[in-house]
């Protein structure tokens, strides 16, 4: 190593050797820098798995609008839109379909725990307004009590989520209603619930006596194909008189609701000050470590400054130290960041995983910071005053 | 900057003062020092503590910035030259501090190096090789991979002279160099520091307290209480 660092420096590489010459401080400045990789990562992880988790639904549906109360800021939040507008959107051209969309959280009681399914009313006569993916059995969810749900739901048992079929449909209890599963779909916990379900229009309702088929939470919009999104949007817009309306395209109202999740909800806010935190106490232990190893170097640095050796010498001495710290810091905090994160979507089902992104922005993160505590402890140099040394 | 051990004399100080401190705290160090160090000279510097033997040193060093009167150091003015030159120009000098100020993660070959790198240019081969003659000439040519912890006291200073020497400097300064070694190492370096003298016209000023050495220097200066004394 000291002979590869030699040859990409030009110079002996006294940084990596002032850093392994006291192997025990060395090994706790990595252990430092590992910890606040690890950080960052749980952070950024959770960051990722809210961002993937909030998304998810909206993966589930296809449309190119979509129309929200004002307050609804996320898809599970806010008021109701009047039906009404449904009908006055489909006078628009343009638009080709439209579909109430009910949304409520319903759970199950069971004997091991509730599994609480963030349920989705639609229209079972229309198929085109589903992902690929669930319109296995769709047709299923004309009858009344008729679910599709979560096999990767937090708490179901994937054995007992794999025998479900319609030649041995689940059968349970919810809101006082019996529902039968005659097949699932792929989902997910998330942060508003344990996994998620489709159900008819009609059952939703029969769910929630208190709702009424007038009022959907949102409606969704289809165009005819070639339609002009932002064109049609702004029509619409002077079509509804109703101005307190969101009328969105189906993508930005996705990206609202994550915007959202991420900068006004507490839990993203947290989580996004946890990955300043992480960078925060990077820079504070490399800084640390740097800021040591000169001082305790004074005298050999104002010996080299009396030999001739300028500024940007030293400069490259403590830059080469942070950016070994940086790297080989980074290295354990990546398989253990990997290992926790893969611990914690295990237990909790979040879409929790280590991402070639994540990992190339920790990374990137990792050396500016080592690099800019580099340049800050620099500044103690100047208190090596060669003529001292006599 | 063109530097290089032709100019005769290698250091000429004329009409030198230098002061500490500031206001009311202001005190003067030198009066009016008039020296010259001839090319391949050993000139031993001594006096009292206090007297001002380390600030002619660190003066004629380029380790602090001349306040008043000349000091030419290979034919350059050092009164208001700029940090950039007295750094260019320190490169081609050699220092042996008191505390031999070896670095402690580096091997006895490793400091040495550090004494010929810092001149831009030199390769690593041929660092090696110098660095490695140079402790061959203070006797530790089986000591080159040794940390300085590995080595004594005596050793750690040969370490410092050699690291002095290999560039092949024009001037070298000297803080009592011979304190840590017993007679016969110290007769050593001092014959070192004298071939060098002979053999490639090195010159060395000298600060020390041991008279054991004083009749191998070429001339003796005294100073007292900033003044320049007769020995």
């Amino acid at each position: 190593m000291s002979r590869l660092l030699q040859r990409l420096f030009g110079r002996l590489p006294i940084g990596w050797l002032q850093l392994t010459h006291k192997r025990g401080r060395f090994a706790a400045a990595l252990a430092g820098v590992a910890f606040a990789n690890v950080l960052v990562f749980v952070q950024l992880g959770i960051m990722n798995a809210m961002a993937t988790a909030t998304l998810k639904p909206y993966s589930f549906f296809t449309a190119d609008i979509m129309i929200s109360a004002g307050n609804a800021n996320a898809l599970s939040e806010g008021g109701n839109v009047a039906r009404q507008w449904m009908l006055q959107a489909l006078a628009d051209p343009a638009v080709a379909a439209g579909m109430g969309l009910f949304v409520g959280n319903v759970p199950w009681d069971r004997t091991d725990g509730d599994i609480t399914f963030t349920t989705f009313g639609i229209d079972p006569g229309r198929p085109d307004f589903v992902a690929a993916g669930l319109t296995d059995g769709f047709a299923s969810l004309q009858v009344q009590g008729t679910a599709i749900i979560d096999r990767l739901a937090r708490g179901l048992p994937r054995d007992e989520a794999a025998a479900i079929r319609p030649q041995s449909p689940l059968s349970f209890e919810a809101q006082d209603r019996t529902l039968t599963a005659l097949t699932t779909f792929a989902g997910g916990g998330g942060f508003g619930g344990d996994g998620f379900m489709l159900v008819s229009d009609q059952t939703f309702l029969s769910l929630f006596p208190a709702r009424g088929s007038a009022a959907p939470d949102h409606i969704l919009l289809r165009l005819h194909p070639g339609a002009d999104v932002p064109a049609a949007i702004t029509r619409l817009r002077s079509l509804i008189s109703d101005e307190s309306l969101r009328i969105r395209s189906y993508g930005d109202a996705a990206q609202e609701d994550l915007r959202y999740q991420q900068t006004q909800r507490p839990t993203g806010v947290i989580f996004g000050f946890g990955v300043l935190i992480g960078v925060l106490v990077g820079l504070v232990i490399v800084y640390q470590v740097l800021s040591a190893d000169v001082a305790d170097h004074l005298r050999e640095y104002a010996t080299f400054k009396a030999m001739g050796y300028g500024p940007r010498f030293f400069l490259g001495i403590v830059l080469e130290e942070a950016l070994v710290l940086g790297l080989l810091g980074f290295l354990p905090g990546l398989v253990f960041g990997t290992a926790i994160l893969a611990l914690m979507g295990a237990v909790t089902t979040l879409p929790l995983a280590m991402t070639p992104a994540m990992a190339a922005m920790v990374f990137a993160g990792t050396v500016v910071f080592s690099v800019i505590s580099g340049v800050i402890a620099t500044r103690r140099l100047a208190a090596a005053d060669p003529a001292d040394l006599f | 900057m063109e530097v290089g051990p032709g100019h005769d004399p290698i250091v000429e100080i004329h009409g030198l003062n230098h002061w500490f401190g500031t206001g009311e705290a202001r005190k003067q160090a030198l009066f009016d020092i008039d020296m010259t160090l001839p090319r391949g000279s050993l000139t031993v510097l001594m006096g009292p503590s206090g007297s001002g033997k380390t600030t002619v040193l660190t003066l004629a060093g380029c380790l602090r910035g001349v306040q008043d009167g000349s000091v030419r150091l290979m034919g350059h003015e050092l009164h208001g030259a700029g940090a950039a030159q007295l750094t260019d120009l320190r490169r081609h000098l050699g220092f042996i501090f008191q505390a031999h100020n070896l670095h402690e993660s580096l091997t006895a070959l490793q400091n040495v190096i550090m004494g010929v790198q810092v001149r831009p240019g030199v390769p690593d081969a041929l660092a090696q090789q110098a660095a490695a003659r140079a402790l061959g000439l203070v006797g530790l040519s089986d000591r080159m991979g040794y940390l300085p912890a590995n080595l004594s006291g005596g050793q750690k200073q040969r370490v410092a002279v050699a690291r002095a020497i290999v560039g092949n400097p024009a001037l070298v300064l000297a803080d009592e160099p011979t304190a840590a070694l017993d007679k016969d190492s110290a007769g050593e370096v001092i014959d070192l520091l004298k071939r060098m003298g002979t053999a490639r016209g090195t010159t060395t000023l000298l600060v020390t307290h041991d008279n054991r050495i004083l009749d191998r220097a070429d001339r003796v200066l005294m100073l007292e209480d900033g003044r320049l004394v007769s020995p």
